[in-house]
């Protein structure tokens, strides 16, 4: 097995908080060794990383598809892979085969799908589920409307000790919307549904699974409302997290605009003031994930009237930069904004990594936080380029992603 | 009109919504409709200026009255006008709608006209073919000519728009013309009145410039022009209200209700009506008051008008 030395590097471990500058030897498929001045082993390779940062891969907890390209691009070690699949995850050897489909390149984490064919109604087999790997049980592109079945899914995972992913859109509120309630929604003529049809969701899920006595992760909150219950919740103790999406801490819905459908986003873009919010919840900790919500569309799903495209952005490749541009306008540190994409999933999901330690998995990203670039929807490293961020200009190009020791990229 | 130094006096390739267009050009289309109501009138209505020029009316909603409209307006100007109507088209065969916009686009066209019942979905067939397109009405997003033949009836009526106060009535949030009148009033300088019961009043509607009521009487006290628009019946089923007849009862405009606008109130309707839901017959039938008749002969001057300034560049081009 060989072995790699990375020298000179700035050492970033979101798990501990902790920066510091030196080396680093993977050998083994682990880290071997951290420190100043470490010798290189006969025949290994030799990295310079002239200060840039070196950082456990990337956790991307929230993805709609496995897209290793996409993953790899953006610096992705590991991802959790949502339920809404064709078919969707509701049976063990399903979640088996999701398992194995990143392989070797890409760590699939899959959530099992709380009911069957995420029909909202009768629970899966999530026990067998959990036994075939499933990292926690996810309801899906769209919440569970009856508040009986979410109870008892609840208490079931409860009882096996399994983190529930919500998706917080009321659905009866949602019916028929693509747009949030406003000015922009009324100019376009697009049919559109409150704001607080998030907070309304979160309030009932929070309420059950206090009920319940149950781990609760809201998926993406994307709302000021939806952060305040979260928030309160957190403060009173409640085992909930939350986690959210570049586009809702860096975009409002007037990007819309133009009947843009590849900023069609579910859920929809909000207000500045949610937008706001989102931004101060990513920096006080109320939302601790952030995920990229990879959902790769063909020009056959976005090249529609707006309101017939389907919802979701393609993410994975452009997570790091975008994340990036939080710290370069003040409202996180890089080790906050790393723990968002990696030691907090971690944390949250039972996933190994997350952390620069002798021993754990070699899992490793070096990336420059400086190197400019432009994200161009045509170029974009996956199976499809549907981003709303298309000719934006970011800083934070991956130098060196390691998986198992292996070099990726 | 008085331009700008040097400015063209409409220079827009497309006609898909008010939003956006600058006053004179509006004035500017106002005015040369005027010009095509009186050819209208005549016995002899033919002018051939778009003779040899092939215009589309591509209606992925059904219409009547409208693609009636644009096909006479089409004809009077000479053009040979082509429907596709939304039953027959290939759209129910699962072809996407931007490449059925690459077949007509194919058969080169010089103008086309289209209805969709998707906002956005008429500007994004303009992005993909290569002559002018006409937004006859796309979703609750804008429906332009009605909002240039609502203007130019009320002009002929009224004498004028600056300074009126217009009362746009009924089912606001569903409505393309009314967003289309909002910007196009407002624009020229009349007072606008959203006229609704809550649940069929859009969000953030005063940030067209224009005021709010959720009651009937206040809403038209008052008014120089009521204009109502079509209750569609499916709206029961959403609950957005009750049933017609109670609507009929807080909304619809009757003789008693409209007492309370101003003295010479016009009434308007884009059509087709529902008579005892949104509009009284007593009052749709006043000739004193109505405009109604008068609005679907005006859609016919201004539709000539748009097709014939849209059409201009490339007519020119061609001679």
């Amino acid at each position: 097995m060989s072995a790699t030395l990375i020298r000179n590097a700035r050492l970033i471990d979101p798990a501990a908080g902790t920066e510091a500058t030196g080396d680093l030897l993977v050998a083994d498929r682990v880290i071997a060794a951290i420190g100043h001045g470490l010798a290189a082993p006969a025949q290994a390779d030799i990295i310079e990383a002239n200060g840039q940062i070196l950082c456990p891969g990337l956790i991307d907890a929230g993805v709609f598809a496995t897209d290793v390209e996409a993953a790899v691009a953006g610096g992705i070690t590991g991802v959790v892979l949502m339920p809404d699949q064709a078919p969707p995850l509701d049976d063990p050897a399903l979640v088996e085969r999701a398992e194995r489909l990143g392989k070797p390149r890409l760590w699939v984490h899959p959530l099992a799908a709380a009911t069957r064919g995420l029909n909202g109604r009768e629970l899966a087999e999530i026990a067998l589920m959990k036994e075939a790997g499933a990292v926690g049980v996810a309801t899906g592109r769209a919440a569970i409307a009856d508040s009986q079945v979410m109870l008892r899914l609840l208490r079931y995972a409860a009882g096996l000790g399994m983190v529930v992913v919500s998706h917080a859109e009321c659905p009866f509120l949602t019916a028929g919307a693509v747009a949030t309630e406003g000015e922009t929604a009324t100019r376009l003529g697009l049919a559109a549904a409150p704001a607080a049809a998030e907070a309304l969701q979160i309030a009932r899920d929070l309420r059950l699974a206090r009920e319940a006595g149950a781990a609760l992760h809201v998926a993406c909150v994307s709302t000021a409302e939806g952060v305040d219950l979260i928030r309160r919740a957190r403060a009173a103790g409640q085992d909930v997290t939350a986690g959210t999406a570049p586009a809702y801490a860096l975009l409002s819905d007037n990007a819309i605009t133009g009947y843009r459908s590849f900023a069609r986003l579910s859920p929809p873009l909000r207000s500045d003031d949610d937008r706001a919010a989102i931004r101060a919840a990513l920096a006080d900790g109320t939302i601790s994930i952030l995920a990229s919500r990879h959902d790769p569309r063909t020009q056959e799903d976005k090249r529609l009237p707006f309101a017939d495209a389907a919802p979701g952005a393609a993410g994975s490749a452009t997570l790091l930069a975008l994340g990036m541009a939080l710290v370069h306008d003040g409202l996180l540190g890089l080790p906050a904004l790393l723990a968002l994409m990696s030691s907090a999933p971690a944390a949250r999901f039972g996933l190994a990594g997350g952390a620069l330690a002798p021993g754990a998995p070699a899992d490793l990203l070096l990336f420059d936080p400086d190197a400019p670039w432009r994200i161009a929807s045509d170029t974009l490293p996956g199976r499809a380029g549907n981003t709303p961020f298309d000719g934006l200009p970011v800083q934070g190009r991956v130098r060196l992603l390691l998986k198992g020791g292996d070099r990726l990229a | 009109v008085k331009l700008p130094a040097g400015a063209h006096p409409f220079p827009h390739r497309h006609l898909l919504a008010i939003e956006g267009l600058q006053p004179w050009e509006i004035t500017y289309l106002l005015d040369q409709a005027e010009g095509w109501v009186d050819a209208g009138r005549r016995a002899r209505k033919h002018d051939g200026r778009l003779a040899g020029l092939t215009q589309i009316n591509a209606f992925f909603e059904n219409s009547t009255r409208t693609l009636l409209s644009f096909e006479i307006a089409g004809k009077r100007l000479g053009a040979d006008v082509v429907n596709l109507a939304a039953g027959a088209s290939s759209l129910k065969k699962g072809e996407t709608l931007l490449d059925t916009a690459l077949t007509l686009n194919a058969m080169r066209p010089d103008v086309i006209v289209i209805r969709h019942d998707s906002s956005g979905a008429v500007g994004l067939i303009a992005e993909k073919v290569d002559c002018p397109v006409l937004n006859a009405g796309d979703g609750r997003h804008e429906h332009p000519t009605q909002a240039l033949l609502d203007a130019l009836t009320i002009r002929r009526r009224k004498g004028r728009i600056e300074g009126l106060t217009v009362a746009i009535c009924g089912d606001i949030l569903h409505s393309r013309v009314a967003r289309s009148n909002f910007h196009l009033l407002t624009a020229l300088g009349a007072q606008v009145r959203a006229v609704a019961p809550p649940t069929l009043m859009p969000a953030a509607v005063e940030r067209f410039g224009v005021k709010a009521y959720t009651d009937m009487a206040a809403g038209i006290e008052g008014a120089d022009v009521v204009m109502m628009l079509r209750l569609q019946l499916e709206r029961m089923d959403g609950a957005y209200v009750p049933s017609t007849r109670e609507y009929f009862r807080t909304f619809g405009l009757t003789r008693a209700r409209l007492a309370a606008a101003g003295p010479d109130v016009l009434v308007m309707h884009p059509g087709p009506m529902n008579r005892g839901v949104e509009i009284e017959s007593a009052v749709a039938d006043d000739i004193q008051r109505s405009a109604i008749t008068e609005q679907v002969e005006m859609g016919v001057a201004v539709r000539m008008a748009c097709l014939d300034i849209l059409t201009r560049a490339r007519r020119e081009q061609g001679e």
